[in-house]
């Protein structure tokens, strides 16, 4: 067995764990005597960095947490000497087989922005097919009958969505990539544009065709510098090998993409907040209708479509809607992305298809909740989502079970919670994220959810009041009624699925002035275990408040009025004998 | 600091070139505000004067948008720019400790400079490295899993001369 070519993954969280010296570690061994190729995000980031190895019979061998030292042994034993090193092995570990993947299916497996290797594995096929083969309408129907809806959170059908562009007079319109991914735990749409960014391009252009638009343009995040740089390489690459630009493999037809940096605003995720950032404005969301779809880009028809939708596309048009709709559930077809993280052994970026219960994907997905803790609850759809509870973790994953329980689908942020998670103060989290984020146009969008963030600020400092939850709960309802945009509708979402699930919680909080989680701060009482300690003092000088000193007898104490709880006493302790409660 | 302050005063009358980079439209605002502050490091007060007047926007306006966006920075900023993650992996992970140890390593709270210029501390909402959390970025290098003491070995390699 020949080995053929190694493969790192330079994806950003790749690199954050170390990629780049081992991608130069193979480089240099190896010269150019065999391919070392940068390739996306697999998705298993617990892993990062990755390296695969590939040999001439197709074979595929994965190393996990790879660095400089080991790509060396890697290049020497392996590559060269044929010996696959069995102990650096990722193991097996259930992590890909309930996995379905349509959109992440070059994720990790193809340099990045060739085009050559995305037309090997069928990629540019679905453009040719839609723009040679079928008439506009055909391919909005096409994408009507697959059942695809939108994956930016709110789930509308895609293809009704482009039929309402498609109808418009209109010569002018536009098509936008949404991917100004703004939600904090979430980076699926980062993935796909770092590891994929042609499958996007394609998407766009043939939506471009079906509704009669000939410029597109991708709205991503500032933040994602590497994921600005790829797109903008691949559009220039799809422009030479004929894929975007004038007359499109000799069909009348002519598209554009060009990139747009966004400048950091949450709310610019909505679609007409969207629009008003490309135009130079502040990104502040308008009232709706007129829809973007009829009047959007400079009073232009403009679809506005998120990444993972776009990245759909191709997949439907090459297989046919039929393949599509076989996954997933009677109202959410396909397969969703998920990225994976917080208090789970797996984290990483996931698809699954629709359907699947939100226990399995944490537990035979995700591998279960890392030492040994119990499984709390997941927060799913960011700061416009909610938390759902061990309780009913068996809840399936689409539109409408999800928006049940309180949470909405969202774009696929995952963070999973354990018990040593404070409900409480993660609704004062994501509240905070929302009241910094909130753009100041409505009334209770900026001042009911400051006024919500004080109650939840109070309450976690020991300071709640009897009937604060009611002031939440009624203000979260009025927030929710009197906001003009997602934002503002979605904000009380974190509070209100928390006071639902976990009111327990909220009033041992208030009334009892304890964290059942062992959180919050300002609630908890440090102590020293007389029969634990040593005496070593070690605890006495690191106390930044000189809180301990000698008790009566072989033992330190704490004074519980000087003890500002900064834990340093605990850090500190080689003995484990500061208990917290 | 002042340095970054003394350049751009230098190079004003060369910031035709800079603007003109971009068509002279409202639409140019933000990508011009985004040169402004790639060159410099923030947006000088002048500089917003100047893309108000080339794109042909109320001045009100040209501020209000370098006010909105959380990107863009009026005030000089120092020679790094620590950017700690506080999305919600990072957060459930601990990253208000290593926020603390931050503020108390460099003597300076969220947003501001230390003294010796060397240092500029911002939080910012999700790098998208949930997996590695908690996370930092020190200009465009980023840094996972992070630790107090990780956090010190990073710090003490920009101080003796990291670039």
């Amino acid at each position: 067995m020949k080995v053929t070519e190694v493969q790192v993954g330079l994806a950003s969280c790749g690199i954050a764990a170390g990629a780049e010296a081992v991608f130069n570690q193979f480089r240099k061994i190896l010269g150019s005597k065999v391919v070392v190729k940068p390739v996306g995000c697999l998705g298993m980031c617990y892993n990062e960095p990755l390296v695969a190895v590939i040999t001439d019979s197709g074979e595929r061998f994965l190393y996990k947490r790879v660095d400089a030292a080991l790509a060396k042994r890697i290049a020497e034993e392996h590559v060269k000497g044929g010996t696959p090193l069995e102990d650096f092995l990722a193991p097996d570990d259930g992590f890909f087989k309930r996995q379905v993947r349509i959109v992440l299916e070059n994720c990790g497996q193809i340099a990045p922005t060739s085009v050559e290797e995305y037309r090997e594995r069928g990629g540019y096929e679905a453009l040719r097919r839609a723009i040679q083969e079928m008439t506009p309408q055909e391919v909005i129907v096409e994408i009507q009958q697959s059942g695809l809806r939108g994956r930016g959170g709110a789930g509308f059908p895609t293809g009704t969505k482009w039929s309402f562009a498609a109808q418009e007079p209109d010569p002018v319109k536009f098509i936008v990539c949404n991917a100004d991914e703004g939600d904090p735990g979430a980076f699926m749409d980062r993935s796909v544009l770092e590891g994929d960014p042609h499958r996007v391009l394609e998407g766009m252009t043939i939506a471009g065709y079906a509704i009669g638009a000939r410029f597109g343009i991708v709205y991503v995040r500032a933040e994602y510098p590497l994921a600005v740089r790829r797109v903008k390489e691949a559009i220039a690459a799809a422009r030479k090998a004929g894929f975007l630009g004038k007359r499109i493999l000799g069909t009348p037809f002519s598209f554009e993409i060009m990139v747009k940096e966004g400048a950091g605003a949450f709310v610019c995720g909505e679609e007409t907040a969207l629009i008003a950032s490309i135009e130079g404005r502040r990104g502040m969301p308008r009232r709706r209708p007129p829809y973007p779809a009829q009047s959007g880009l400079w009073g232009h028809p403009t679809v506005i479509n998120n990444v993972e939708t776009l990245a759909n596309v191709p997949w439907i048009i090459r297989n046919g809607a039929e393949a599509f709709a076989r996954y997933g559930t009677e109202k959410s077809k396909g397969t969703k992305v998920f990225a994976l993280a917080g208090k789970v052994r797996h984290s990483g970026l996931v698809e699954i298809p629709m359907g699947m219960t939100l226990e399995e994907l944490v537990f035979d997905v995700g591998g279960g909740i890392p030492d040994d803790k119990e499984f709390k609850a997941v927060q799913i759809g960011g700061p416009s989502g909610g938390c759902v509870p061990a309780s009913i973790a068996h809840t399936p994953v689409d539109y409408e079970s999800i928006t049940q329980t309180g949470a909405i689908m969202g774009s696929g942020g995952l963070i999973v919670m354990d018990e040593a998670t404070c409900m409480v103060e993660v609704a004062r989290f994501f509240l905070d994220f929302i009241q910094k984020e909130s753009c100041g146009k409505c009334t209770f969008c900026r001042i009911g959810t400051k006024r919500m963030l004080e109650i939840l600020t109070r309450i976690v400092k020991g300071e709640g009041k009897p009937g604060d939850l009611d002031k939440l709960i009624d203000l979260g309802y009025k927030v929710k009624t009197n906001s003009l945009c997602g934002l503002g509708q979605t904000a009380p979402n974190p509070v209100l699925t928390t006071t639902r699930y976990f009111q327990d919680e909220y009033e041992a909080h208030i009334r009892e002035k304890r964290c059942p989680a062992g959180v919050c701060r300002a609630l908890l009482r440090y102590s020293i275990d007389p029969e634990a300690c040593r005496n070593c003092k070690l605890c006495a000088k690191a106390c930044p408040v000189g809180a301990i000193s000698q008790g009566d007898g072989p033992f330190q104490v704490i004074q519980q009025e000087a003890c500002i709880r900064c834990g340093r006493c605990r850090e500190v302790c080689p003995f484990g004998a500061v208990r917290v409660e | 600091m002042a340095k970054r302050a003394l350049k751009a005063k230098k190079e004003k009358p060369q910031w035709k070139q800079i603007l003109q980079k971009h068509p002279p439209v409202p639409e140019s605002v933000i990508p011009l505000l985004q040169a402004f502050q790639e060159r410099y490091g923030y947006i000088p007060p002048e500089a917003v004067r100047a893309v108000a007047r080339y794109t042909r926007t109320p001045l009100s306006q040209v501020y209000g948008v370098a006010t909105f966006y959380a990107q863009f920075r009026l005030r000089p900023r120092g020679k790094h720019l620590i950017r700690l993650c506080q999305g919600t992996a990072c957060h459930v992970l601990g990253a208000d400790a290593i926020l603390n140890h931050l503020k108390e390593r460099l003597g300076v709270e969220e947003g501001e400079t230390t003294p010796d210029g060397l240092f500029t501390l911002e939080v910012v909402r999700c790098l998208g490295c949930c997996s590695l959390a908690p996370v930092m970025m020190v200009d465009e290098e980023t840094y996972g899993r992070l630790t107090p003491r990780a956090v010190d070995k990073v710090l003490a390699e920009y101080r003796k001369g990291k670039t």
